[in-house]
């Protein structure tokens, strides 16, 4: 992957998403991706000229992760949506939909966790 | 003054996209707005995990509606960037030829639409009739008028023929004609003015801060555009990022118009630069294990693709990020202090695409 | 006032759009329309059916079936281009609308299997099928589930 990665922890994510504002970067998006059973990885995309950088955060799901929609406020819709398909709760989010930004109320199911890969061939 | 809550979509007047917005309004001035989205999610993403990844670029060209050939693109090249493949210089620029073809088709349809909401309706057939040409060189040469589907992994799977191409050239220098004939019409006329001069603005350090992404970033007077990263053909194509620097509906649409103009030109840029060669590279295996982060520029802005892939023939995890998810927190700032009459101008002027938002 | 141009243009112009079902403009000749197959020409190997994106064609060896849902299929000429025998082609109109679903069913003859190779083939064969009857099966859970 291109562009600089920077490995950072729930306790220091919100700090570094904040160096990276007062430095002038734009905040993308977020990617996840997941880890084991019950792991998520994050990746926060910042843009400046250009240039690309990634922040990594991996967590467990049942953790709350601290929110960042406090800093960039463009961050409230991507928290909901991983929210909405990774049932994982985020700690101070401004605008929280309850997981129904794109699903409906009555949708129990994790849909990225919810497995229907298909195993390599041996 | 007493609040009233008035609800705002999912239809949209014009635009046949479901956004549904709630508006706090104080007398007719808004004071607030809270999206709500979900109402054409299809979890194409979570498709990633049961086709393989030749087929998922069937699925990437129905991401969105509108703009088919840059999303294959952009996921080819995060496919072949992961898989190091060579992709054939005839390839690249080909596909910058349909890409800036696409922009054409979308920016007309999105500058008609504009003439639409604010009711001006014959502006909105020009602008439609002058599209159709478009259409029928993506059917004439691909097949069909919108899932133009050309891209495979390695390169395309279509060709231009001499006489195609000299036919192509002859409609682009109609359609610019009858582009330009409209110009005045957009740019300066009295109504169109008063609807959209100083309606929605955006100030530069807001639209950076909050993520907007294409026209909507560059009305507001941020040089930023994508193909000056220089992928696929344009690192030999000559261009500048078309700034306004208004910030409002006006700026918006103007940007649009002035890049319509522009793909016109790189249209023909791309074709006078066309090389001789192969149409794409052989592709055996699967992708091996490693991510890819793929920027390109669609019609509406940066779309971002963000590939997982594990060994095998299906991917781990496809995350794409279309431009009108960047562009919806821009536009909960726009609203607040404009008024409910202007509503519709100002959705429709960062040209959503809700299709490509929810995926 | 600056679009009058445009306006007195088109007045003394002819209609722009066409009297759509009693004129109707000439296809294209590549266009990717209505898909059919010369079954004739089919060797039932199945690489359409696995190459299709939206998994619509099934293709039975055993009895020589060739089947396409023509309501799932998104035209996008993949099993054309890769069908070996090219024995696939699309026709350069769409399908006209239709009142009810059908299902597009063509019977062949399957290839019949050398002698010698009777006994050993089919079970080579049949086991990677089998393989993918099941996934196709798990698939269509899925989605369901969905």
């Amino acid at each position: 992957m291109k562009g600089k990665v920077i490995n950072v922890t729930t306790d220091t994510v919100v700090g570094e998403v904040m160096k990276m504002k007062n430095d002038g970067h734009r905040l993308v998006t977020f990617s996840t991706y997941q880890v084991d059973e019950d792991g998520l990885g994050i990746l926060y995309h910042f843009d400046k000229n250009l240039e690309t950088t990634h922040l990594r955060l991996t967590v467990k799901r049942d953790a709350p992760i601290p929110s960042v929609s406090g800093v960039y406020f463009a961050a409230l819709l991507v928290e909901n949506e991983i929210r909405d398909q990774w049932d994982v709760k985020f700690d101070g989010l401004v605008l929280d939909f309850n997981r129904t930004l794109y699903l409906d109320p009555e949708v129990t199911q994790v849909p990225l966790v919810s497995n229907v890969k298909i195993e390599p061939k041996k | 003054m007493a609040t009233t809550v008035i609800p705002f979509g999912p239809q949209h007047p014009v635009l046949p996209e479901p956004v549904h917005l709630t508006l706090k309004v104080e007398d007719e001035i808004v004071k607030e707005a809270i999206p709500a989205l979900g109402y054409v999610h299809r979890g194409l993403e979570k498709l990633a995990e049961i086709r393989d990844y030749h087929q998922m670029i069937q699925v990437c060209e129905r991401v969105c509606g509108i703009c088919s050939m840059i999303h294959a693109v952009c996921y080819s090249q995060a496919i072949e960037e992961l898989m190091e493949v060579e992709v054939p210089k005839r390839a690249e620029m080909l596909r910058v030829i349909w890409s800036e073809l696409h922009r054409t088709h979308s920016h007309l349809l999105w500058l008609g639409l504009f003439a639409d909401a604010f009711g001006f309706e014959s502006l909105f057939m020009q602008f439609w009739k002058v599209r159709e040409r478009i259409m029928d060189i993506n059917e004439a040469t691909t097949g069909s008028r919108v899932i133009v589907s050309v891209n495979v992994i390695g390169g395309v799977r279509a060709d231009l023929s001499p006489e195609q191409i000299r036919w192509i050239l002859g409609e682009i220098d109609i359609v610019e004609k009858e582009v330009r004939a409209l110009q005045d019409t957009i740019m300066n006329d009295y109504t169109v003015k008063a609807r959209t001069v100083g309606v929605g603005v955006l100030s530069k350090e807001n639209a950076y801060l909050l993520g907007a992404a294409g026209p909507t970033l560059r009305g507001s007077g941020v040089a930023q555009d994508m193909r000056m990263l220089g992928y696929g053909g344009y690192s030999e194509l000559d261009f500048e990022p078309v700034v306004e620097t208004s910030g409002d509906c006006w700026a918006r649409s103007t940007v649009r118009f002035r890049e319509t103009l522009q793909s016109i030109d790189l249209v023909r840029q791309a074709i006078a630069k066309l090389p001789e060669g192969e149409l794409a590279a052989k592709v055996k295996g699967n992708p091996p294990e490693g991510e890819v982060y793929m920027r390109v520029e669609q019609p509406r802005g940066e779309c971002v693709y963000y590939i997982k892939g594990n060994g095998t023939k299906h991917l781990d995890r496809l995350r794409i990020r279309t431009p009108t998810f960047a562009n919806i927190p821009p536009l909960l700032a726009m609203l607040p202090g404009c008024e409910l009459a202007d509503v519709p101008v100002i959705v429709l002027a960062i040209d959503p695409c809700i299709s490509c938002t929810e995926r | 006032m600056l679009f009058t141009p445009t306006v007195i243009k088109n007045l003394l112009k002819k209609p722009a759009t066409r009297l759509y079902p009693f004129t109707v403009r000439e296809p294209f000749p590549n266009y990717r329309g209505e898909l059919y197959i010369d079954i004739d020409a089919c060797i039932f190997c199945g690489t359409c059916a696995r190459k299709c994106p939206s998994q619509c064609i099934e293709v039975d060896k055993e009895q020589g079936l060739w089947s396409c849902d023509p309501h799932a299929c998104v035209y996008c000429g993949i099993c054309r281009d890769t069908c070996p025998t090219k024995c696939l082609h699309m026709k350069d109109v769409h399908r006209k609308p239709m009142t009810e679903r059908i299902m597009m069913v063509e019977k062949g003859e399957p290839p019949k299997p050398k002698k010698k190779a009777a006994e050993a083939a089919p079970k080579a064969e049949a086991e990677p099928k089998a393989d993918d009857a099941d996934k196709g099966e798990s698939k269509k859970a899925d989605a369901k589930k969905k």
